[in-house]
């Protein structure tokens, strides 16, 4: 199998060919080109394996100058659960004033990972 | 009146650096912002990728943006918000500032100015759409201050104009808040964005990206209700034949950003018509003698990380400018000519496949040998070199795989070793079809 994928961890975009082999034992490997780092690498071998994601949205407030507040997930969630966490997002009202990096839903949908705000706007 | 030794107009990313980096150096600072917080555009910027090439992580843009507030605070550099800025004029003594805020009227006497007011998107009366004059055609930024900032999600089923960043960016900040967006249209044969955002705000939501189609015509009363897309030929001349109607309630559009200049030209500062922003020198410093640029006012750029780079360059070297008279205070600054304005700026002339180079001429009564410049090319190139030429030698060159039009490069130049004088003609040229 061969695969031509973009790289989106940087903007230098990396235009990747990925090929997967199956050895005789049935192992499945990997071979990456085009990718300028690491990263690329890792990024491509998981577009095929469990593609990951970030999202980043905002809260609702109860607060009348700053009535969407801007969060993010603490890190990446796959690439299936964008909707799924989007509506857990958008289920929450902010009523005390919180600071960046406080957490927003703590282990969204058991995911491993929190929705934390990424501004000190309330303060 | 107040007096102070460097004055920035303009709170965003580029202000807020130039604003550190000035006071770092010893100045006395004042910045003015019209918005009522700090941190410019980022406010509304709320999705991740800022901050890479200068931290090594993805923060969001609030997230980028107080970064610097916090360090702008720290220093108790004084910022006047919510404040205008009415009109500025040269005198022997510098620029006097004319502010208006709740306050009332202000003025401020500074020794360097420093311009860090952004760019403005490109509207739809820019673009030329026929048809009525609808609610509901919006630029990507208007779109992205409803839905980050005011919590209003502007469209349930939009078009999207233009493949520029913003437009992409929202195409799938507005999929995720649960509306339709029907497609880019790009008018030109290549996206305008950065290729990372055609796949992760596109593709990754199955949004369809037309090339060399365009919006030619909008309908509706109160709310726009459709808009005609058609094909362009390679001339961007509409094919009559493939015009579409596309149900919608909205238009956005991305269809480019010019750096905003207005005080600038009233100062008579000369503008480069390739960047659209001031000519400036290694130091950042206009045809104006004390008057700096940075940040998208200077050139638009496409990662926050430069615009913060050039927003420190021009801070430090306002400072520098402003402090030679510390204890002069009586010295005319206007007929002043020092370092700079005395005929010994030599411009970089550009030549094949380059759109812009930045800065646009150099000083050489100034440290040469570590100058950051940034170029864009003019189309979209594999396997080319960067050359720099003084009287037609080539003195440097960079191979580059790719270069792209949406992807600003930047690098560091010696150009003291280049043996250049002031008769010396600098060129700066692309060129393609090199072989690996």
């Amino acid at each position: 199998m061969n695969k031509e994928i973009v790289c989106i961890t940087c903007p230098r975009g990396c235009i990747m060919k990925v090929t997967q082999e199956k050895d005789d034992l049935g192992k499945i490997s990997f071979q990456v080109t085009g990718n300028f780092c690491k990263k690329g690498e890792t990024f491509a071998i998981n577009e095929l394996t469990s593609p990951m994601r970030t999202i980043c949205s905002t809260v609702k407030t109860d607060f009348k100058d700053v009535p969407v507040l801007p969060c993010r997930v603490s890190a990446d969630i796959p690439k299936d659960k964008i909707f799924d966490v989007m509506a857990e997002i958008n289920k929450v009202v902010i009523t005390e004033k919180i600071k960046r990096n406080d957490i927003i839903i703590k282990n969204v949908l058991g995911l491993g990972v929190d929705v934390i705000c990424t501004s000190d706007m309330l303060n | 009146m107040v007096k102070t030794d460097v004055l920035v107009i303009g709170g965003g990313p580029a202000g807020l650096a130039a604003a550190i980096s000035a006071k770092k150096e010893g100045a006395d600072v004042i910045l003015v912002e019209r918005e009522a917080r700090l941190g410019g555009i980022l406010k509304q910027c709320i999705h991740d990728g800022f901050g890479l090439v200068r931290y090594g992580e993805k923060l969001s843009g609030p997230e980028y943006a107080e970064r610097f507030i916090g360090e702008f605070l720290e220093l108790k550099i004084k910022a006047k918000l919510l404040t205008f800025v009415t009109s500025i004029e040269k005198n022997d003594k510098g620029f006097k500032a004319a502010l208006v805020s709740k306050e009332g009227i202000e003025e401020v006497q500074t020794k360097s100015l420093i311009l860090a007011t952004g760019c403005r998107e490109r509207t739809s009366k820019q673009v030329f759409i026929h048809g009525t004059r609808p609610a509901g055609i919006f630029t990507a930024g208007t779109a992205q201050h409803f839905t980050n900032l005011l919590g209003q999600l502007p469209t349930k089923r939009c078009v999207i104009l233009g493949s520029g960043d913003i437009g992409l960016i929202m195409a799938r900040r507005l999929t995720l808040e649960g509306a339709k967006v029907l497609g880019v249209y790009e008018v030109k044969p290549t996206p305008s964005g950065l290729t990372r955002n055609i796949h992760q705000c596109l593709y990754d939501f199955d949004i369809p990206l037309y090339l060399s189609h365009t919006v030619t015509r909008v309908f509706g009363d109160d709310r726009l209700t459709a808009v005609e897309v058609v094909k362009v030929d390679e001339k961007m001349q509409v094919i009559s034949g493939t015009e579409e109607i596309v149900e919608c309630d909205a238009l956005i559009l991305s269809v480019g950003l010019i750096p905003e200049n207005e005080i600038a030209e009233d100062l008579d500062v000369e503008i480069d018509p390739k960047t659209k922003g001031p000519k400036c020198d290694t130091h950042l410093m206009t045809s104006v003698p004390g008057i700096f640029s940075c940040g998208n006012a200077l050139h638009v750029s496409d990662l926050v990380d430069y615009v913060s780079e050039s927003g420190e360059t021009a801070g430090k070297y306002a400072a520098h400018f402003a402090l030679q008279f510390q204890d002069a205070d009586n010295k005319n600054i206007s007929s002043y000519t020092g370092v700079l304005g005395d005929g010994k700026l030599v411009d970089i002339e550009i030549g094949d496949n380059i759109l812009y180079f930045v800065p646009q001429s150099l000083n050489l009564e100034t440290d040469l040998s570590s100058v950051i410049v940034y170029f864009r090319s003019k189309d979209v190139f594999d396997n080319s070199k960067l050359k720099i030429k003084v009287d037609g030698k080539v003195v440097f060159e960079k191979k580059y795989a790719f270069l792209r039009p949406p992807e600003m490069e930047k690098l560091k130049l010696d150009f003291a070793s280049f043996g250049i004088t002031d008769k010396s003609l600098i060129l700066a040229e692309v060129e393609v079809g090199v072989s690996e």
